[in-house]
């Protein structure tokens, strides 16, 4: 069985911080992590790796040339081969765009049995390339995967929804997107860290994966950002003061002077 | 819309790299360089104090946009009841179809959609799609998107709107790509360019640190999602009348490659934090599950709801459906407690258009004072119970 994964390198959200004063984003030493859900994602394919040892697991991304470091990590928790899209004509994609990348390189490599990608970054929290894929390789997709069972030459899965899940079948190949509460993704082992110096990680280009460079990028993109600026921030209310209880009585007070309460 | 440096202009001072949001700036030889990491969304372009930076507009194969008429909502049944979410787009999409002057149209997958359809044209649509089916009794990707693509080629309309549940994010980004067009994820405000009608989406980028309006101006139809909560419901005008289009509905075998074998309801009744007008919410500080019954009883005592942070669903204490914030519900009641939230962006981007914000944090110089109108500096569990007392 042939498993890729689709993976992204994304800044920690969680550790940007807003300069108070400029309201601007304060990104010095803000780390750069393989998205949270695209871990669920490899830990998936690696789980099904450890039931069915001749299984093989590609990691595949498009991004700058940095994102080799988290490949590497993918590869030291136990992936067998890593693949980067880089190119400048990629570049300013959209949702779309990448896409047509991503489905190119996963061509490129002979496609798999199963696909796995994150169901969305933390940097867009769009939730739309892992869909768009494979709308553009025509296979199946299940989005927000939270269980698997492989059954011959189909998968069950179950997806998540707001108030429980439904059981899904699905012929292979097919595309699944992962959600936080699949599994626990690993560590890297040392080991795996050693040995993923050993591996070679291959990187493409438009010309390599035979994607012009109208059909990728900003110039494949229908999406366009007109305009972004710093949300207003809302100003800082009252600090009320005193014993618990005189402060609770405040605030009922002051609620219903406004005719909240 | 792409960024340019002008060389002769760049001074090298580096003021750009700093406001760059994705990261995607470096310095070479003391002259900014744009990296494949840009979006173009801009925001160098005014902060250079050199007018060094200057956006492009990039020509594309035009679509012809004046064949694309008309606002639709994918009006989202489960269980032949319509998704508060469909309200609300039904609301926003009216308002657009004004401004545009054209119509508002709803478009619903499903079997018996006689009520449904009836409710539609109630809360303001003026022509309904109906599909109706024994195969799209429920959401599969397949048959939902054939059937929409479908009737979106054959009566080309020139805004999309869904809501942003999980299969809303499941079905647009399929739709999308069919009819080789964008997609703007969470939309939380629209607004319609004076000048040529075109569709402005506003969403929060980067955690929420940083708003960008999205446009999609040479193809069409212009498509968004839109989470629940965000936008004011439809009035309801009982017996209101519309035009009803039926849509052809015939599967090829093999043709919806998903089969649905059981759904299990996990949460007793679905929790509608959207709704609710009063929210009692609790994060990491309250220490253990057991902070939540206080909280329960707050609400309880106020009509209200409780719900969580995030930090509280990973540790155990809640269900994820309860989680407020950027990858939970965003919710905008009259009044929204965060007891023990520190207020980390992602959780303040899903309640900060509630009414009034009510902080109550042991440590003073938590985020979370900077959203709330009111703050107690002090613990819970000393508070919320003087707070129930002070109600008694």
């Amino acid at each position: 069985m042939k498993i890729l994964v689709c993976v992204k390198q994304v800044p920690d959200t969680n550790e940007v911080k807003i300069d108070p004063v400029k309201g601007t984003l304060i990104r010095d030493g803000v780390p750069s992590i393989l998205n949270p859900d695209d871990a669920n994602a490899l830990e998936a394919a690696l789980s099904l790796k450890d039931e069915n040892p001749e299984a093989r697991v590609f990691v595949i991304t498009m991004g700058p040339p940095q994102a080799k470091e988290m490949l590497r990590e993918c590869l030291a928790m136990g992936a067998d081969e890593a693949y980067l899209l880089s190119d400048r004509a990629f570049g300013g994609a959209d949702t779309c765009a990448t896409s047509t990348t991503i489905a190119a390189g996963i061509k490129k490599i002979g496609g798999g049995d199963i696909i796995f990608a994150g169901r969305q970054a933390i940097d867009g929290d769009t939730a739309q390339v892992g869909p768009q894929v494979a709308q553009r390789l025509d296979i199946p997709v299940v989005t927000y995967v939270q269980d698997i069972s492989v059954k011959g030459d189909k998968v069950e899965v179950q997806r998540q929804l707001e108030d429980g899940y439904e059981v899904i079948e699905v012929k292979m190949p097919c595309l699944l997107t992962a959600v936080k509460e699949f599994n626990e993704p690993r560590y890297m082992t040392i080991n795996g860290i050693v040995e993923s110096y050993k591996k070679e990680i291959t990187t493409w280009n438009h010309e390599d994966v035979d994607v012009h460079p109208n059909d990728c990028g900003l110039n494949a993109s229908p999406t366009q950002v007109f305009r972004s600026f710093t949300p207003p921030q809302k100003g800082k209310g009252k600090i009320l003061s005193g014993t618990v209880n005189e402060m609770a009585d405040a605030l009922l007070l002051e609620l219903k002077e406004k005719h909240i309460l | 819309m792409a960024v340019n440096v002008i060389i002769d202009k760049c001074k090298g001072c580096s003021i750009c790299i700093k406001h760059c949001p994705f990261d995607a700036i470096t310095m070479e030889n003391r002259i900014a360089v744009i990296g494949s990491a840009c979006t173009g969304c801009g925001a160098c372009v005014d902060k250079c104090p050199f007018d060094a930076i200057e956006t492009i507009e990039i020509k594309k194969e035009a679509v012809d946009l004046e064949a694309y008429r008309g606002v639709w909502v994918f009006a989202e049944q489960r269980d032949n009841k319509l998704m508060p979410v469909v309200i609300e787009l039904l609301g926003e999409g009216k308002r657009l179809a004004n401004e545009i002057g054209t119509e508002l149209c709803a478009i619903v997958c499903g079997e018996k959609l006689e009520a449904i359809t009836e409710e539609l044209f109630a809360y303001g649509a003026d022509k309904v799609y109906v599909a109706d089916d024994s195969e799209l009794k429920s959401y599969r990707t397949d048959s939902y998107t054939k059937v929409i693509f479908d009737a979106i080629t054959k009566y080309k309309p020139e805004i999309v709107l869904l809501g942003a549940t999980h299969i809303g994010r499941d079905l647009g980004p399929c739709l999308a790509v069919k009819a080789n067009t964008g997609l703007t994820a969470d939309c939380t405000s629209f607004d319609i360019d004076p000048g040529d009608k075109k569709l402005l989406q506003t969403r929060p980028a980067f955690g929420g640190n940083l708003m960008a309006t999205i446009i999609c101006p040479d193809h069409r139809p212009q498509m968004s999602t839109v989470r629940s909560g965000v936008m004011d419901k439809a009035a309801y005008e009982s017996g209101r009348k519309g035009e009803v289009i039926t849509l052809d509905v015939v599967f090829k075998d093999d043709e919806i490659r998903t089969k649905i074998l059981d759904v299990v309801k996990t949460v007793g009744e679905r929790v509608s934090l959207t709704d609710a007008e009063i929210i009692v919410s609790g994060g990491l500080g309250l220490g253990s599950s057991e902070g939540f019954e206080l909280l329960k009883r707050l609400a309880d005592k106020l009509g209200g709801t409780v719900a969580s942070s995030r930090a509280a669903v990973d540790a155990g204490w809640m269900d994820h459906a309860y989680q407020v914030g950027q990858t939970g519900t965003t919710v905008k009641p009259k009044i929204y407690f965060a007891c023990g939230i520190s207020g980390a962006i992602q959780h303040i981007a899903g309640m900060q258009s509630s009414d009034y914000i009510i902080a109550i944090n042991k440590n003073e110089s938590a985020p979370i004072f900077e959203v709330a109108d009111f703050g107690i500096v002090g613990d819970v569990y000393q508070v919320i119970p003087a707070i129930i007392e002070a109600l008694n």
